[in-house]
């Protein structure tokens, strides 16, 4: 008899999500996280669509969210043009700043309630295939103690770090210039428009990334930026330290933190027989916005429906998981590919060409404004310079 | 005397970002602690450079 119907590797939203359905459906689960605190330290500035959010949450608890935003604001490197996308009555860019300290430890809290069994600083550290059972023999350490455990299905949800996939056979490493080194700090005592979230871009100083402030409370925000890893000559730490020093002189450190954000194409696929990638481990994060809260949740869902599928049916091949590729193809996966291609323009776009992109833009009306929207009249008012974009959006 | 990678423990954050980017299985954080297999390793150096808080030096 197997242990489990589904082991999940990764207590962050994937994860968690994927092992409170499937146990609500009644299926016997086991959620592992390797830090000894779920949500801590925190990998990310926080920030998730208002609609999007509030479709996947039917209760939503206020200590999960940190601040609301009625938008957004994009500045171009020479910060003489600003982009303000506001949010409609639709909400359609307006946002909230979680507190993913509180958010994940409540979505593994739901998680257990609802039946899934969990263990903290527990590592995957490798897996077997079982050719007899068609099932998975996954080793696991907690604190210095191994031992292993067998499941029908295999779940990873291990984030930016991911070694399911490639222990699984499929090939998940990142090439540098598909990686965003990150540092974020948690600032006090600083002074700036908290209804938005706000947007840096320079190619010259942010090489290939962006700096965001996302406020977090009265004159509280995370301020950080991402570089491309093929294109930065300094550390990010030193780039971010510019900005700060220059932009906020008082402002008081109160948390730092550092990541790594997935930004190639996303997978071909994200299966093999008894193994669904979901979230960072599926590299399901927008290339433009670094955004994979949601997907990470929405992928989740759908990956649970077809474990519970093919364990109704006893069958765990590549087949039959191949379904969840579909899903998520058909759902988000269309957005990712086509903003991979719009970020791979604009990492060949100087800051010259980028503040005429700008100003382009400077008397657009945009309110029921969103990315896809936004995108498209760029490239209606710029038609020489992005030309090849055009395609995309038609 | 032979060339490897070092991680400086006091900078590093177990941010998982060298972890991504290694082709060779060369690196793993179990629980917090992020550990190098240095069989693996092929010095290709892809790990230092996404490396948010530059932790990852080469030790000659
Ligand atoms: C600096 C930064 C800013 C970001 N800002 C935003 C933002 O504003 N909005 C947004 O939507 N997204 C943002 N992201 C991306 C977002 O953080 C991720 O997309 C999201 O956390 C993905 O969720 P996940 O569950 O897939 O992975 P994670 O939240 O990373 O969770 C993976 C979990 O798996 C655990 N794990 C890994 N390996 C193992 C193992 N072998 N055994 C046991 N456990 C393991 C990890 O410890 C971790 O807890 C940002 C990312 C960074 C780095
Ligand atoms: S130097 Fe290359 S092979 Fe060695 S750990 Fe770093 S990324 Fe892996
Ligand atoms: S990328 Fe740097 S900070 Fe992050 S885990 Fe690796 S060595 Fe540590």
């Amino acid at each position: 008899m197997t242990d489990y119907d589904i082991i999940i590797v990764g207590a962050g939203p994937a994860g968690s999500t994927v092992a409170r359905s499937a146990a609500e459906n009644g299926l016997n689960v086991l959620l592992l996280e390797k830090r000894q605190e779920i949500g801590v330290p925190v990998r990310c500035a926080e920030g998730v669509g208002k609609e999007k959010f509030n479709e996947i949450f039917k209760d939503i608890d206020k200590k999960w969210i940190s601040a609301e935003v009625d938008g957004a604001k994009v500045y171009s490197p020479d910060k003489k043009t600003e982009i303000v996308l506001s949010g409609d009555k639709a909400g359609n860019e307006a946002g909230y700043v979680l507190n993913r300290k509180i958010f994940d430890k409540d979505l593994v809290k739901l998680a257990t309630l609802a039946g899934s069994d969990l263990m903290v600083k527990t590592t995957a550290t490798g897996l077997k295939k079982n050719k007899d059972q068609g099932t998975i023999e996954l080793t696991m350490q907690n604190s210095d103690e191994i031992f292993t455990a067998e499941t029908k299905i295999l779940i990873g949800a291990d984030g930016i770090e991911s070694k399911i996939g490639n222990w699984a056979g499929m090939n998940t490493t990142l090439n540098l210039n598909e990686l965003e080194s990150c540092v974020q700090y948690q600032m006090t005592n600083i002074n700036f428009d908290e209804r938005f979230c706000h947007f840096y871009l320079s190619y010259e100083t942010i090489p290939g990334g962006y700096l965001w402030i996302f406020p977090k409370g009265k004159n509280v925000a995370n301020i950080g930026l991402g570089v491309l890893s093929s294109l930065s000559k300094k550390s990010p730490k030193e780039y971010l330290d510019n900005f700060v020093n220059n932009n906020f002189p008082d402002g008081k450190i109160i948390e730092i933190n550092a990541g790594g954000v997935p930004v190639g194409y996303p997978l071909k696929s994200a299966v093999n027989d008894n193994v669904m990638l979901v979230g960072d481990a599926a590299r399901h994060v927008d290339p433009i916005t670094g955004g994979g809260i949601l997907n990470a949740m929405i992928g989740g869902l759908f990956a649970t429906n077809i474990a519970i599928e093919s364990i109704n049916k006893k069958d765990y091949s590549v087949k039959t998981l191949k379904k969840y590729d579909e899903l998520w193809k058909n759902d988000f996966g269309k957005t990712l590919h086509r903003n991979k291609k719009v970020q791979e323009k604009l990492l060949t776009t100087d800051d010259k060409t980028l503040n005429s992109i700008f100003h382009s833009m400077e008397n657009y009306n945009i309110t029921e404004a969103n990315t896809k929207k936004l995108l498209y009249e760029i490239i209606k008012r710029n038609p020489k310079l992005l030309w090849d974009l055009k395609g995309l959006f038609v | 005397m032979e060339r490897k990678i070092n991680i400086n423990r006091y900078k590093c954050a177990c941010c998982g970002a060298c972890i991504a980017v290694c082709n060779f299985n060369a690196n793993e954080i179990i629980n917090t602690f992020l550990e190098i297999k240095d069989k693996n390793c092929t010095l290709c150096f892809s790990c230092i450079k996404a490396c948010p808080f530059r932790a990852i030096e080469l030790e000659e």
